[in-house]
């Protein structure tokens, strides 16, 4: 599914778009989390066609996002982004945009799309 | 050989992962593959982020040698790890209230780091910690 198909399902707001050909890019798959070592924990691979939905409206989003390469990042319920952020969101090269939709709704909408859950690394947690 | 080093403040939630991101560009430009660089990348950030967190922040010494083997060392001064084995138990955190809001705590840290690692050594006592991690590059 191409990102604006995914801004336009999540009815998103565009907070910071670093490439504006990044809305005709395809991206199939999702994970959701508010735990950042999750994040880096077990998304392992499809990180280029990965959207990464979250309630965490801090920095730290960003950088989670920065690390594991990835460009599309979907901030959940509507959520006031920190100063932090939005003073930053120029350093990354990080598409950002707002949902009014809960991790929950937002999650489910697009699964009943299409995107899928990336592959997760279940053998570290044992 | 390269070396670079860096400080780290304690509780600096704003600045975390700052050095990390630093490193990765750094990485960058000396036309590292991208997989591996991942990989250094959310090591150093998992162990920045700890020393942010559960130390009183510390020294970051980042440096590559000529046969392409990358070496991070994080050194700390502060409590150390009363229990290794707990620490190393995949979703156990000792994180504070702050360090939570801020999106840390699940438990996940050091077993990250000691995954995307190549080597990977933790000494630790009253003192400090100090982690030394190693990528071959090449």
């Amino acid at each position: 599914m191409k990102a604006k198909e995914i801004v336009e399902l999540l009815n998103a707001k565009a907070i910071h778009v670093h490439d504006e050909s990044f809305l005709e890019k395809e991206y199939n798959f999702a994970f959701s989390s508010d735990l950042m070592s999750d994040c880096l924990a077990m998304i392992v691979n499809n990180q280029d066609e990965l959207v990464l939905l979250t309630g965490l409206c801090n920095i730290q989003s960003l950088r989670t996002a920065e690390m594991l390469d990835i460009n599309f990042l979907v901030i959940t319920r509507g959520k006031k982004l920190d100063q932090d952020l939005l003073q930053s969101l120029g350093d990354f090269n990080i598409n950002t945009f707002s949902t009014p939709y809960t991790t929950f709704e937002a999650s489910g909408i697009l699964y009943k799309n299409g995107i899928k859950a990336t592959d997760v690394d279940k053998e570290i947690l044992g | 050989m390269l070396t670079k080093k860096y400080l780290v403040k304690e509780k600096d939630y704003v600045n975390a992962g700052k050095v990390s991101s630093l490193i990765k560009k750094e990485l960058k430009t000396i036309g590292v593959d991208e997989s591996v660089i991942r990989k250094i990348a959310i090591a150093s950030y998992e162990a920045e982020i700890n020393m942010i967190i559960h130390a009183n922040g510390g020294e970051i010494i980042f440096s590559i040698d000529d046969e392409g083997v990358i070496t991070l060392v994080f050194a700390d001064t502060g409590p150390g790890i009363p229990n290794i084995e707990l620490a190393m138990t995949p979703g156990w955190s000792t994180a504070s209230d702050d360090a939570r809001q801020m999106g840390f705590g699940a438990g996940m840290g050091l077993v990250n780091i000691k995954r995307y690692s190549d080597t990977f050594d933790l000494k630790t006592s009253q003192e400090g910690t100090t982690i030394t991690l190693g990528f071959k590059v090449i």
